[in-house]
């Protein structure tokens, strides 16, 4: 692989650790930085308010996140759609820390998702398995996130992709080298992937939580279940108090197991974001690409 | 002797892996009470200094951490841990620690796109693999500091009585020159 890539997975592991905080100003981006966030996802609507206002969702207008790259000093993310090639070269043109090539947005594309590694700015993909993960570490990937289910405030799913991956991974490493080429054709990753995740014991890249986290606790528990920090989508800014309970989540990441913190920082927070169940909501966005 | 490693936020497993290969014994520091284990030195690995800064004074580790280090607990700071030692940051009316005599800028190089890596000369050492992510510079440093490493024109490591900084990233590398350095000539 090429210094670029490495660069760029490089990125991802400054980043652990920490939490991603969507913002859609550059005052939400300035309320997210004060209270610890690591980076910030800039985008025109959380994904609760997209999921509520339905539609065509497209990447964000590149002034918007301009405006949020001179408000912070941290790493800012954006969003494009699955596929779509030129919102990335756009991103890329504005000089993005990382693109978040998400189901969050409408696909542009059913079939082909970005090949990433002719891109020089890194790329973060959702996955619910460990078949998703690898494959879009094979199209250049440097970070992956588990899928969750975006906009609900609903960490089940979130939940359920963690677990997944880790129990495959683990699979992985119980069987015989010489069986890995038989997982590499039922997994439809490249076998060179699924060598390292023998050899490693983990994902060749950092791996996130994302999708329905609301509380502290939700947090402290994707990081329990082996999460290597999380995003923070509509969780935050859908809140009573967004900055208190910001700084919160940043905590309850750092001391993922440490019980007497936690109960202390889950206090008086206000109301978390209402939320809604994963049977209520019509339009799963985790079937989105795979 | 055992290294404690601050692990607020961001590449400090690597530097827990580097110390394990080098067979050195190593803890996490997460909270005030870490400090009673009696770390003979300290790593404060790179992340976001914002992050851990903010972590630092929520967690009650951050004036126990002052003192030790005013008082000469040998310290290594990588990137955002260069950055949080510094006595002044550009664009930055307050300093975190501020306990070394250095002036940096953060992001110096500009964004993800401006990371790069290279190979370059560390005094007393000699050549060294060098990974810069988001990385900052060391603009001016006062008399007691010796500089250690430049890289086109840009200083880039620096030490200074019982600390050592460097803007890029060691333990992003499988060299571990500049860690034995730390251990064997700061701590």
């Amino acid at each position: 692989m090429n210094d670029r890539y490495e660069l760029n997975k490089n990125l991802a592991q400054m980043l652990k650790g920490g939490v991603i905080m969507d913002v859609t100003t550059p005052d939400q981006a300035k309320i997210a930085e004060d209270a610890g966030a690591c980076a910030v996802m800039a985008l025109e609507r959380i994904p609760a308010d997209i999921r509520a206002a339905g539609g065509v969702s497209r990447m964000s207008d590149p002034g918007m996140i301009k405006r949020i790259q001179e408000a912070v000093t941290i790493p800012v993310m954006a969003k494009v759609r699955i596929g779509h090639i030129v919102e990335a070269q756009i991103l890329q043109a504005i000089e993005i820390d990382f693109i978040d090539e998400s189901e969050v947005l409408s696909p542009a594309d059913d079939v082909f998702h970005i090949d990433k590694s002719t891109f020089d700015v890194p790329f973060v993909c959702g996955a619910k398995d460990l078949g998703e993960a690898l494959r879009r570490i094979g199209e250049g990937a440097s970070m992956i996130r588990t899928k969750g289910e975006p906009g609900t405030g609903d960490i089940i799913q979130a939940v359920r992709h963690m677990r997944l991956i880790n129990q495959q991974i683990r699979n992985i490493q119980n069987i015989r080298s010489d069986e890995l080429f038989e997982a590499a054709k039922t997994l439809q990753v490249p076998y060179e992937l699924i060598r390292l995740v023998f050899e490693q014991g983990k994902l060749p890249v950092v791996n996130f939580a994302a999708g329905g986290i609301a509380t502290p606790a939700d947090a402290a528990l994707m990081m329990q279940l082996g999460a290597e920090g999380v995003f923070v989508g509509s969780g935050i800014f859908k809140s009573g108090n967004p900055a208190k309970r910001a700084q919160a989540i940043v905590k309850a990441v750092t001391n993922f197991d440490d019980p007497d913190l936690l109960a202390h920082v889950s206090e008086g927070l206000g109301d978390a974001m209402v939320g809604i169940n994963e049977q209520e909501i019509r339009l799963l966005m985790a079937e989105r690409g795979a | 002797m055992k290294i404690g490693v601050l692990a607020l936020q961001g590449g400090f497993a690597e530097h827990s892996r580097a110390l394990d290969t080098l067979g050195i014994p190593n803890f996490e520091i997460r909270k005030a009470t870490d400090l009673n284990k009696g770390p003979d030195g300290l790593i404060i690995p790179g992340g976001e200094s914002t992050v851990m800064g903010r972590l630092l004074h929520e967690t009650g580790l951050f004036f126990p951490l002052k003192k030790m280090i005013d008082t000469g607990l040998p310290v290594f700071g990588t990137c955002a841990g260069m950055i949080l030692l510094a006595r002044q940051i550009t664009h930055k009316p307050k300093p975190y620690f501020g306990s070394m005599d250095i002036s940096v800028r953060r992001n110096a190089f500009g964004r993800q796109m401006g990371s790069f890596h290279t190979t370059g000369d560390f005094l007393e050492i000699g050549k060294v693999p060098m990974t810069f992510i988001r990385a900052p510079i060391i603009e001016m440093e006062g008399p007691d500091v010796q500089i250690l490493a430049s890289v086109d024109g840009n200083k880039v490591a620096a030490r200074s009585k019982n600390m050592l900084v460097t803007a890029f990233h060691p333990e992003l590398t499988e060299d571990l020159q500049v860690l034995q350095y730390f251990l064997a000539k700061v701590v």
